[in-house]
């Protein structure tokens, strides 16, 4: 009988194709079999491409005042694209021109720089918070465990965006202030995730035999079981960015947020919701963006999901 | 029963707690002199030390801790800087609106979100399973309040002559004044007693009071009113108890004992029904408890958008005029109603899941 242990070494190409079977792989290939989570990575794609090239691709400032220095444009002009029709005469304007004569295409196209931004920040500071006080929770136990989780417990007795409101109250509003806010609040997610799985990953067998080996806490906290707590995270990583990206829209467009004039999405709306009888395509425009940006987070987290689930793939269920 | 139910009820105690210590807490985390910061950059010396004198603020933080504390157990929630009222006031005028509106949402979310989600899991990949996760994904993603300003256009704007018009804003019609229970039945009441102030809470549920008063004029037009800003907030909730209905029942209905049942020979109804249903209902259960969270917060976006003078805009207009005791009054309320709720979702649980009694 040869040990579990030993990889036959007559054949190399049996190693190779143990180590390609990574769960990291694996789960690769099983997200891009996934055609929800295909179409929210190529929105996602193109959002970020747009973004990134936002200098090269807008016409105009995003903060531009046009006025005087265009012939005869006026206050939130409809949208004027010569191929379909508008006079050629008139400079195009792909998305039409804002309540403050500004171009509305080039304020769009910072304004998925600014989107993005904030679910990265907003995420990256709730997540790695929330991971750490979890991790802590979980690992130490005792009251260390009760003081954190039970703090944790009253964040989530409150609304999420009433709680949100209220820490921008005493903050005051501005975009690091609202951002800080849905941080604040969405890390007791993060936190119940990182604990959970360092609960069930403290008491395995190669957490005890690193500990036989001499490992310190640290160590094994950060080597062994937090590397473990890492696909649930990613998960709940993807989709929050979904929420932080919505919440801090909905605190811009309340006027809590982002202030003019940085193009940000949910403040576009916001200043110009009084104008949808009148001028439509400015409420539309950005409500589109946001919608489609969120949409393209929701459907990668949930594809991210179900490819790191074994559980559904085995019993025959996939809930996509 | 009955123990689980106590030990509940002592359970969340301690929660009502914390949330009055949290807000006690941002309170004192407001930057600058607070009286400054509640009456304003003009304050004179003067009044601030009134102000300073009046609110304990003199006194050491563990006193003005108990202070707080001993307003809040006999329901005075201070009284509003801008108005100049008792924040208790102003929320029952307030605070029906919100109710009325966010059991609209819920009951529209309940009654779509869950038939949507048996029957994309009972036809799983068919048409109508993947219309319904089109639809879900869709109702996550989209912005309460970019959706509310759709609604409004669509109904207001687009169908503006045909008999499929909605009002865009506002709880009445111009001209609609409903008339309150008390006042219709000639009940006695001393204006300004708590009697009063309770019927006037109840009065202005405008529904409920143009029901019970068979006022059916004012009661169409209330819940014409209500009819867009309802769709609007449900639709988060919705969508999320649409995914966890068909996630939970495609489990169940994978299980042998499904499989027996139909061995059995039982009719597909009381398979699902019956056997199914039942059995997938408590994740469910458990993510309806958590919407109100979302609804509470939502209705703060679309009161804003729709004009409703409810919970959430009080909110909104406290933020920007700086009434720090009208958002921390409101949010306590929210805040209560919410734990509540939920106190109520896992007392269900009980009844749902006999195991979990004997626990």
């Amino acid at each position: 009988m040869t040990p579990v242990a030993q990889i036959p070494d007559d054949n190399i190409a049996d190693i190779q194709d143990y180590k390609a079977n990574s769960l990291w792989r694996l789960t690769l290939r099983r997200i891009f079999r996934q055609r929800s989570a295909m179409v929210g990575m190529s929105i996602l794609l193109v959002i970020a491409l747009l973004a990134i090239f936002a200098p090269v691709l807008a016409p105009y400032d995003p903060t531009d005042v046009l006025i005087g220095k265009e012939d005869g444009i006026k206050k939130r002009q409809p949208p004027c694209i010569h191929l379909l029709g508008c006079d050629e005469d008139q400079p195009q304007h792909f998305l039409g021109i804002d309540g403050n004569v500004r171009d509305v295409y080039s304020r769009m196209l910072y304004g998925a720089r600014v989107s993005l931004q904030i679910g990265f920040v907003v995420v990256t500071v709730a997540s790695v918070s929330g991971t750490i006080l979890g991790a802590l929770a979980g690992y130490a136990g005792g009251w260390v465990d009760n003081l954190i989780m039970r703090i944790m417990d009253i964040f989530l007795a409150f609304p999420f965006l009433l709680l949100a409101i209220s820490i921008v109250f005493v903050l005051g509003p501005g975009l690091i202030n609202a951002m800080l806010a849905i941080s604040i609040v969405s890390m007791p997610a993060y936190a119940r995730v990182v604990r959970a799985a360092v609960l069930s990953i403290r008491e395995t067998d190669y957490v005890e035999a690193s500990r036989a080996l001499g490992a310190s806490d640290f160590e094994i906290l950060l080597k062994r079981i937090l590397p473990n707590a890492i696909p649930p995270l990613i998960v709940l990583v993807t989709l929050g960015v979904a929420t932080a990206i919505l919440d801090t829209a909905a605190l811009s467009f309340l006027g809590l947020g982002a202030q003019p004039p940085l193009p940000e999405w949910g403040t576009m709306l916001g200043s110009e919701r009084n104008q949808l009888f009148s001028a439509p395509h400015l409420v539309f425009v950005p409500g589109v963006a946001i919608s489609m940006t969120v949409l393209a987070f929701n459907l990668l987290g949930d594809g991210i999901r179900d490819a790191l689930d074994p559980r559904l793939v085995h019993a025959g269920v996939k809930t996509e | 029963m009955v123990q689980y139910t106590i030990r509940r009820l002592l359970l969340s105690i301690p929660v009502l707690f914390a949330v009055l210590v949290i807000t006690f807490v941002l309170a004192r985390s407001i930057p600058g002199d607070p009286c400054k910061a509640i009456l304003g950059e003009k304050a004179t010396q003067e009044s601030c030390e009134i102000f300073i004198r009046n609110h304990g603020l003199d006194q050491p933080i563990s006193v003005q801790f108990f202070i707080f504390m001993g307003k809040m157990v006999r329901g005075d929630l201070g009284e509003s800087i801008r108005f100049s009222r008792p924040v208790t006031i102003i929320l029952v005028e307030r605070l029906p609106m919100t109710i009325e509106l966010g059991m609209a949402a819920m009951l529209l979310a309940i009654l779509l979100g869950i038939p949507a989600g048996i029957i994309a899991a009972v036809r799983r990949n068919s048409i109508v399973d993947v219309l319904v996760m089109i639809g879900a994904n869709t109702g996550i993603s989209i912005p309460v309040f970019f959706l509310g300003l759709l609604l409004i256009y669509f109904f207001a704007v687009i169908l503006k002559d045909t008999s499929f018009v909605l009002p865009p804003s506002g709880r009445l019609s111009a001209g609609m004044f409903p008339t309150p229970f008390y006042e219709l039945w000639e009940w006695a009441v001393e204006p300004e007693s708590f009697k009063f102030h309770l019927y006037e809470f109840i009065a202005n549920h405008y529904i409920f009071n143009a029901l019970i008063t068979g006022d059916w004029a004012l009661f169409w037009d209330a819940l014409k009113h209500l009819i867009l800003p309802s769709v609007a907030l449900s639709t988060i909730p919705m969508s999320i108890i649409a995914r966890m209905t068909r996630s939970s029942m495609l489990e169940v209905l994978g299980l042998d004992y499904i499989r027996t049942a139909r061995a059995k020979g039982l009719p597909q109804r009381l398979v699902i029904f019956k056997h199914a249903f039942r059995n997938a209902l408590l994740p469910v259960v458990t993510i309806v408890g958590l919407q109100l969270g979302g609804i509470l917060g939502g209705a703060v976006l679309t009161e804003t958008i729709f004009g409703l003078a409810g919970v959430g805009r009080s909110v909104v207009e406290a933020t920007f005029a700086r009434d720090f005791p009208v958002l921390q009054g409101f949010v306590i309320v929210v805040a209560f109603i919410y734990v509540l709720f939920n106190l109520f979702v896992d007392l269900s649980y009980a009844f749902l899941d006999p195991r979990i009694r004997l626990d």
